[in-house]
């Protein structure tokens, strides 16, 4: 039976086996590569998504447990969203493999994380390059940028 | 990913009714629920298994509620449902402390607490927490209910006294009066398996859990009892030594792990007030 879930605002049926990895429905069944995998164990966060809202992994969600949901990916961003800008910016983005994962966790944030509310809703998400500092500093800038 | 899903079944019950059915008639099946440890040794290609069973839509299985003094918590609460819960914030801030050191917000935000005793691996953070309170835990099966003392549900290494017939419906956790501690050591911060994690309240007597030092979680009944009998911090640091297990693999040895179990005692015992 196929299940319906809509991906960035567009109802989307996929016929693919219940178990397979969310990750690989966005990746292989809807072309949407900007979402990577890193583990694939849930340790790195490269593959966060938004599920109703809400980060997960999505090496680690069967498809049919996200029938009938909301997903955003960064594709869903466009390029354009105040993040966006901001890593390019600051440095927030060096190899890249990280970030799709990184800004969808700062999304989830809201406007104007604090710190504290930074450094937790991204201790899920690892990054090699940049040592995270960027990474705060281009959502630091994002939040201000997005209240102009 | 390394495992095939092609030559997998998965079961969608309805109901819990319609679960226990299934389990009961469709059996063996594995219950699947925010899948934080089984997609991952399905990603590894190590998960065995063929049939299993999807529990993600059951909401009964999610509540959090009073349940006399005490609090009852559905298997299919989510570390963040548990973490956001006023009432575990009031009533079990230990449990609540647990949630928060366990994975990162993505595996806060799938892992279940269901879960995270059904994969009986010693290290599972919210156990001692379960074990300190002496929880019940609450196993359905198409024949019923039964309740077993969480102190008595695991049997050795993952391994309990759970049927393939049964799920994990929920915990009901007694009223604890007095103060609560809940420890986690491990490599960082998040997401990290812990090397030794403990739990601790102090009701008429102290009650204390530690995981990771041995095949299962575990209490110290003897340093309990020297303890309720007024024996000193120093006294419960040896008789916690001689309680646990602790071996050596790859995330820690076995004598640091006692070095720090006895450690996470003295200071649990001297912020409840003890000398």
């Amino acid at each position: 039976m196929p299940i319906t879930l809509t991906i960035n605002g567009k109802r989307t049926r996929i016929a693919a086996h219940p178990m397979t990895r969310l990750l690989d429905v966005l990746r292989e069944d809807c072309g949407l590569t900007g979402t990577k995998e890193g583990c694939g164990e849930g340790e790195c966060g490269a593959c966060t998504v938004l599920l109703d809202g809400v980060p997960v992994n999505s090496c680690l969600v069967p498809l049919a447990q996200a029938d009938g949901t909301h997903v955003a990916t960064i594709e869903g961003l466009r390029g354009r969203h105040p993040l966006q800008r901001a890593f390019v910016e600051h440095g927030g983005a060096q190899c890249g493999i990280c970030t799709p994962g990184m800004i969808m966790a700062a999304v989830a944030l809201g406007r104007k994380p604090s710190m504290d509310a930074m450094r937790v809703g991204l201790a899920g998400n690892l990054c090699r390059c940049t040592g995270y500092s960027a990474i705060y500093r281009s959502i630091r800038s994002a939040a201000g940028a997005s209240t102009r | 990913m390394r495992g095939s899903i092609s030559n997998r079944r998965l079961f969608e019950p309805r109901s819990l009714r319609d679960a226990l059915r299934m389990l009961r008639d469709e059996g063996p099946l594995v219950p699947m629920a925010g899948c934080t440890d089984l997609y991952v040794s399905l990603n590894f290609g190590t998960l065995k298994d063929t049939r299993f069973l999807n529990l993600w839509r059951l909401d009964a299985l999610r509540k959090i509620e009073t349940r006399g003094a005490g609090v009852s918590i559905g298997a299919l609460a989510t570390h963040t449902d548990i973490m956001r819960s006023a009432l575990v914030g009031k009533r079990l801030p230990m449990l609540a402390a647990a949630c928060r050191e366990i994975g990162g917000v993505q595996i806060q935000n799938r892992g279940t607490l269901g879960g995270n005793v059904a994969n009986a691996s010693p290290a599972g953070d919210t156990l001692p927490v379960l074990a300190a309170a002496d929880a019940v835990v609450v196993l359905a099966s198409a024949g019923g209910i039964r309740r077993v003392p969480f102190t008595a549900f695991y049997t050795g290494y993952r391994r309990s006294v759970m049927r393939p017939d049964e799920l994990i419906a929920a915990f009901d956790i007694p009223s604890v009066h007095g103060r609560q501690w809940f420890r986690k050591v491990g490599t960082r911060a998040a997401q990290a398996i812990s090397k030794v994690v403990m739990a601790a309240c102090d009701d008429d007597r102290p009650r204390i859990a530690v995981g990771s030092v041995g095949p299962t979680v575990v209490r110290l009944p003897r340093t309990e009892a020297a303890l309720a009998a007024g024996a000193s911090i120093a006294d419960a640091r040896r008789m916690l030594v001689d309680e646990i297990a602790p071996i050596d693999d790859l995330r820690s040895t076995a004598e640091y792990r006692s070095r720090v179990a006895a450690n996470l005692l003295a200071r649990c015992l001297t912020e409840f007030g003890m000398s």
